[in-house]
């Protein structure tokens, strides 16, 4: 049968249009921009200057630039463990038949739907210094454990990381519990037969069995965490100082104060880890097509 | 063997015991995170009914008087009726867009597997890493003389979209016959049409699962419409209770009361729509 004419190609006209037009030209855009001189008084006279944002955002010495890149890998590297290893135990916990499993189920997940900018207001109203949590400690006699949790640069990672992970880890949590699902029962009552442990059967028969659920984590987690802002804007707005700053904040205040290449460079230092991510994922994506 | 043999049996003789003190410490477990998860949302409303005062203590105690005026002040003051009804246009209208076009662009690419076709799939993905570069952005809606409109929020939001949807609807037209085309094309049916009558109902459960994950999303989404508008009648929900923050940040009740209206919709949306989010959401982890 004819292919050309059942499946036409103009079906993919628009949304490759409106993907290349909104998503991709900007993109390529920003890494040419990133090599000029562009600032909000330019006025259409632009000029090439080479490599000299890039160093400027690397040597600068009142700002460090440098520090919100290594922040935003930090946060990708850290936010994902604290993420992924609580919510690989509780979806093993949940997928026993527990009684009430699926409200639990509806509850835990649903902090994920919420918006970014809520859970970050709702936030800074529980940790600010006068902030509810302080409050609680107070009212049941634990003053002693009442922290700057937003303001003491010791101590407002371990704040992000928290309120990340009570968004975040529900839905991690279900992706795991829907692969640990598809894992015929029989295996693990042979395993049982043979003896195993907890940890035996996790390691043995669990983890390689849920390895797509692992890679889906695995692309939405570290993609998440290169391009993170909401939650530190409204947290923190990389204060207390700079503490916080990740590429993302320095790329929005660069732009609002009309350093537009500087900006665009660093979004261009972003998208160079996201490929060098994407392109390892999407690889391995295509391995797995091919071997089925 | 025996030693092996041996401990089952004794594994089986204290089962029932572990096995409850098992059960129980899990309930409790999930029970405590549960309210972990759940603590906020009730500190959100019950300090959304206090008065100024009285929010501004900050603590967990139901109020002393119930306040429910405090919401029509919200509404009146907060520009949240625009905003609803922008986020309504700007979540409606692109997911709706986004996932049509997908859907149609997916149907294509899974039954059509040339080079060139293939290529495209994976040109698409590539989008689900990359960022938005936001202020190259702005140039290019300026160029089509659209920045800064509803137009052109609603036509990134489209295009931000589609690596998404075209690849979870993707894997779903794996699990459609082919066969169905087939007979139906023999009936004469044109393209248009085998889409839309025959491909579109088969397709329809992860096209609302995408329809409703993309919604979700863009009602969220507070970084794009802080680069590119700038006009308070355009403001999404989310940016108006930034700004609402930004003037009231005293009244903590009122941004409360605010905080509340803004996630209903999606509150409600979602335990509707739940089964559909999570099966959209878990499939690519089990079709392994």
């Amino acid at each position: 049968m004819n292919k050309r004419r059942i499946y036409p190609q103009w079906f993919l006209f628009a949304p490759v249009a409106l993907y290349v037009l909104f998503f991709l030209l900007p993109g390529l855009l920003g890494v040419f921009y990133a090599f000029t001189d562009w600032t909000v008084r330019s006025a259409g006279d632009v000029h090439f200057v080479g490599l000299q944002n890039f160093i400027d955002l690397f040597t600068s010495t009142n700002v460090h630039y440098a520090q919100g890149i290594v922040n935003t890998l930090r946060f990708t590297l850290i936010s994902n463990i604290v993420k992924l290893i609580p919510a690989l135990l509780l979806a093993v916990l949940l997928s026993e038949n527990l009684r009430g499993r699926n409200v639990y189920r509806t509850i835990l997940y649903m902090p994920s739907i919420l918006p970014f900018l809520i859970i970050g207001l709702v936030f800074n109203s529980i940790l600010t210094f006068n902030g509810l949590l302080n409050n609680i400690l107070d009212a049941v006699g634990l003053e002693n454990w009442q922290q700057k949790w937003l303001s003491d640069p010791n101590i407002v990672w371990g704040s992000i990381y928290a309120v990340d992970a009570w968004r975040g880890i529900g839905y991690v949590m279900t992706i795991f519990l829907a692969g640990i699902n598809a894992i015929p029962r029989s295996y693990y009552e042979a395993a049982e037969i043979d003896g195993a442990n907890f940890w035996q059967r996790l390691m043995h028969i669990t983890l390689p069995m849920i390895s797509g659920a692992i890679t889906i984590n695995l692309v939405f987690g570290i993609t998440y965490g290169l391009k993170v802002f909401d939650i530190v804007y409204v947290l923190t707005n990389g204060g207390p100082g700079r503490a916080t700053e990740v590429i993302t904040t320095y790329s929005y205040q660069l732009y609002a104060q009309g350093k537009y290449a500087m900006s665009t460079a660093m979004n261009t230092i972003l998208l160079v880890f996201t490929l060098v991510a994407g392109v390892f994922i999407v690889r391995m994506m295509a391995k797995r097509e091919v071997q089925q | 063997m025996t030693v092996r043999s041996h401990s089952t049996n004794r594994n089986r003789r204290v089962l029932p015991w572990r096995r409850y003190l098992r059960t129980a410490l899990t309930q409790l477990l999930c029970i405590i995170l549960c309210l972990m998860v759940l603590i906020p949302f009730y500190l959100v409303i019950v300090n959304s009914f206090k008065t100024k005062g009285e929010a501004a203590r900050m603590n967990a105690f139901l109020p002393t008087e119930w306040h429910f005026e405090n919401y029509a002040e919200v509404v009146k003051k907060g520009k949240l009726v625009q905003g609803f009804l922008n986020s309504l246009l700007y979540a409606g209208g692109s997911s709706l867009i986004g996932v049509l076009l997908s859907a149609m662009a997916a149907f294509v690419l899974c039954r059509k597997r040339t080079r060139w076709n293939n290529f495209m799939f994976y040109f698409i993905l590539c989008g689900l890493f990359f960022p938005v570069n936001y202020v190259t952005l702005i140039q290019v809606l300026n160029g089509f003389g659209i920045n800064n409109t509803r137009l052109g929020l609603v036509l990134v939001y489209t295009a931000t979209m589609v690596p998404f949807c075209v690849f979870v609807i993707r894997n779903f037209v794996l699990t459609v016959p082919v066969e169905l085309d087939e007979a139906a094309v023999l009936d004469g049916v044109r393209p248009l049409g085998l889409f839309f009558r025959i491909a579109a109902p088969m397709l329809r459960p992860a096209m609302i699962t995408c329809f409703l994950l993309q919604f979700m999303g863009v009602w969220s989404d507070f970084l794009t419409p802080l680069y590119i508008i700038s006009s308070s009648k355009l403001w999404p929900m989310n940016l108006a209770v930034y700004n609402f923050f930004g003037k009231y940040q005293s009244y903590w009740n009122l941004v409360f009361a605010d905080i509340m209206l803004t996630i209903l919709p999606v509150v409600i949306l979602y335990l509707i729509g739940q089964r559909q989010i999570i099966s959209g959401m878990t499939s690519g982890a089990v079709k392994e």
